[in-house]
């Protein structure tokens, strides 16, 4: 009895569109499980254990999340620096790498604890420039150190893009709990994080849906033959709609400021997608991994939110956040 | 004792290093068996071969784990003799001694015998990242003497990048571990081992490509 009071206090003492926020989250994804478990009734010859498969993960993702987000800024930091560690992992171990690059290897995932220092550390300023600026410069230095000359500037490339994609725009989603209270937060930072994977989440699934549901004509063909104008434009329709109606409720954005997130939001999730899809193309490989059941690797998971988080947080700092 | 020290050892030190180091990425991890006699055939690049295939395995199956490891390399020093025989279970293989006529065998034969899983490394030693070494024979004799032992071919993609042969500081990068059908025993050896490489480079075929130069 002691424990659920305890719980019962731990959530009371939390913002209440937070928990809103969350229990819609969760509303929504009983509601896709109940119709997945009825698909099979409707179209007895369809095959959905797929569609099952990618809902059971789904489950255990939130729940990670929402642990992370409940128990404060400091869990979710630490959740973050694991996901670009793992996503960091799985990128350089898909590109061409040699075995004299293995120090350098190591040195990249030496710049996570660092980053993330400085968002625990809540040092924006550091932050913004340590690795888009000095692990920019430290890469080819060490290279050079090494007496690394052979395939030199793609090499060097490979580890910007890595290091800019799986630990810098992540670093991003941990920050945004950096926000101080004296902000007008109605969700407090953790709604801030929510509003920010709920509508990039939302997206992936929405252009997923109507892709299925209408999918004509493909949109890049040579990059994504999946991918159609339908889907495309089914899910950014949908996100803005979704972010134009929650996003007053979990962030301070309202005005010109939701409704430049609402239009832009859905399509930097779509760019983060192709792109991701075209490195994944020139590698030779669908997936990235096998880490989560039915979705494949973390960086296929995340691939939207490495271009949807650092757009969020600009234009949330730009129209509605001082401390920044 | 020395059981409950190995299974902790095992659960709470070395499967999260091997999931930090390789990610672990296993696919056909129903195929694995869980009680013995049974063999497991996998391609041999780095030590993080045997932490792998000694942490995939569900925590009921891991008394009856036992690497084949080379006597020559791993009992030549008493304190790590004493650590390879009792915690990580190795059934020693003393490679210097092929051909004198002495049945190097015979300690993996008993393990058989008392039901164990062997772990063995046909290509006898540590090769090149993403090669596959000619393999020895002696997995055919086993299987001879085990017939109804399932020989269950693993191809392990890329361990030789997190630690290869030579190194000593590992560096984490994924790794895909592929599970194969199990092989049995028909009659013939050069048959099997036949079946076993094609079963193996199979494998290779459908892991993630090597950017490994």
């Amino acid at each position: 009895m002691d424990i659920i009071v305890a719980i019962r206090d731990f959530l009371a003492g939390q913002p209440a569109p937070l928990i809103l926020g969350l229990g819609g989250v969760l509303a929504f994804l009983s509601l896709a499980a109940l119709l997945s478990a009825a698909l099979p009734l409707l179209r007895p010859s369809g095959d959905f254990r797929e569609l099952q498969l990618r809902l059971s993960s789904w489950w255990v993702m939130i729940a990670v999340l929402a642990g992370a987000l409940l128990l404060g800024w400091q869990a979710t930091v630490l959740l973050f620096a694991a996901i670009s560690f793992i996503a960091l992992r799985e990128f350089l171990s898909l590109a061409p790498t040699r075995r004299e690059d293995r120090l350098i290897i190591l040195a990249a995932y030496l710049s996570i604890p660092v980053s993330y220092a400085f968002v625990a550390l809540d040092i924006y300023g550091i932050f913004l420039v340590i690795i888009p600026v000095y692990a920019f410069l430290l890469t080819p230095f060490l290279m050079a150190c090494f007496g690394q000359t052979r395939g030199y500037l793609s090499t060097v490339a490979m580890f910007h893009w890595a290091l800019m994609t799986c630990v810098y725009n992540l670093g991003y989603v941990a920050f945004l709990m950096r926000v101080p209270a004296t902000e007008p937060l109605p969700a407090g930072p953790s709604g801030l994080v929510l509003l920010l994977l709920l509508a990039t989440g939302f997206n992936d699934v929405a252009q997923y849906v109507w892709g299925k549901a209408l999918g004509r004509r493909r949109i890049m063909p040579t990059v994504s033959p999946n991918k159609t104008w339908e889907g495309f434009l089914g899910g950014w329709l949908s996100t803005s709609l979704l972010i134009w109606l929650v996003g007053p409720l979990l962030s301070p954005l309202s005005g010109w400021g939701l409704g430049v997130v609402a239009a832009t939001l859905p399509l930097a999730g779509f760019a983060g997608d192709v792109t991701m899809s075209a490195i994944k193309r020139d590698i030779g490989v669908k997936d990235t991994s096998h880490l989560i059941p039915g979705h494949g690797g973390l960086l296929d998971r995340v691939d939207s939110l490495t271009f949807t988080a650092p757009l969020f947080f600009h234009l949330l700092a730009f129209f509605a956040v001082d401390h920044f | 004792m020395i059981r409950w020290l190995r299974l902790a050892l095992i659960v709470l030190l070395a499967r999260p290093l091997a999931r930090l180091l390789t990610g672990a990425d296993v696919s056909g991890r129903e195929r694995l068996p869980l009680k013995g006699p049974a063999i497991i055939a996998a391609n041999h690049n780095s030590h993080v071969d045997t932490l792998l295939l000694l942490t995939i395995f569900p925590a009921r199956a891991l008394h009856r784990l036992r690497p084949a490891a080379a006597a020559d390399y791993f009992l030549k020093d008493p304190v790590i003799g004493w650590l390879s025989r009792n915690l990580i279970g190795i059934v020693p293989i003393a490679r210097d001694r092929a051909g004198t006529g002495e049945d190097i065998l015979a300690p993996a034969r008993q393990a058989l015998a008392r039901g164990d899983i062997i772990l063995v490394f046909p290509e006898g030693t540590r090769g090149e990242t993403g090669e596959m070494a000619q393999l020895k024979n002696g997995v055919a004799r086993l299987a001879e003497a085990f017939p109804q032992a399932p020989v269950i071919p693993v191809w392990i993609q890329g361990a030789g990048r997190v630690l290869p042969k030579g190194e000593i500081v590992p560096v984490p990068m994924t790794c895909a571990v592929l599970v194969g059908a199990p092989i049995l025993w028909q009659g013939d050896r050069g048959r099997f081992m036949e079946t076993l490489r094609n079963t193996l480079l199979e494998l290779r075929a459908d892991a993630p490509p090597l950017r490994w130069h």
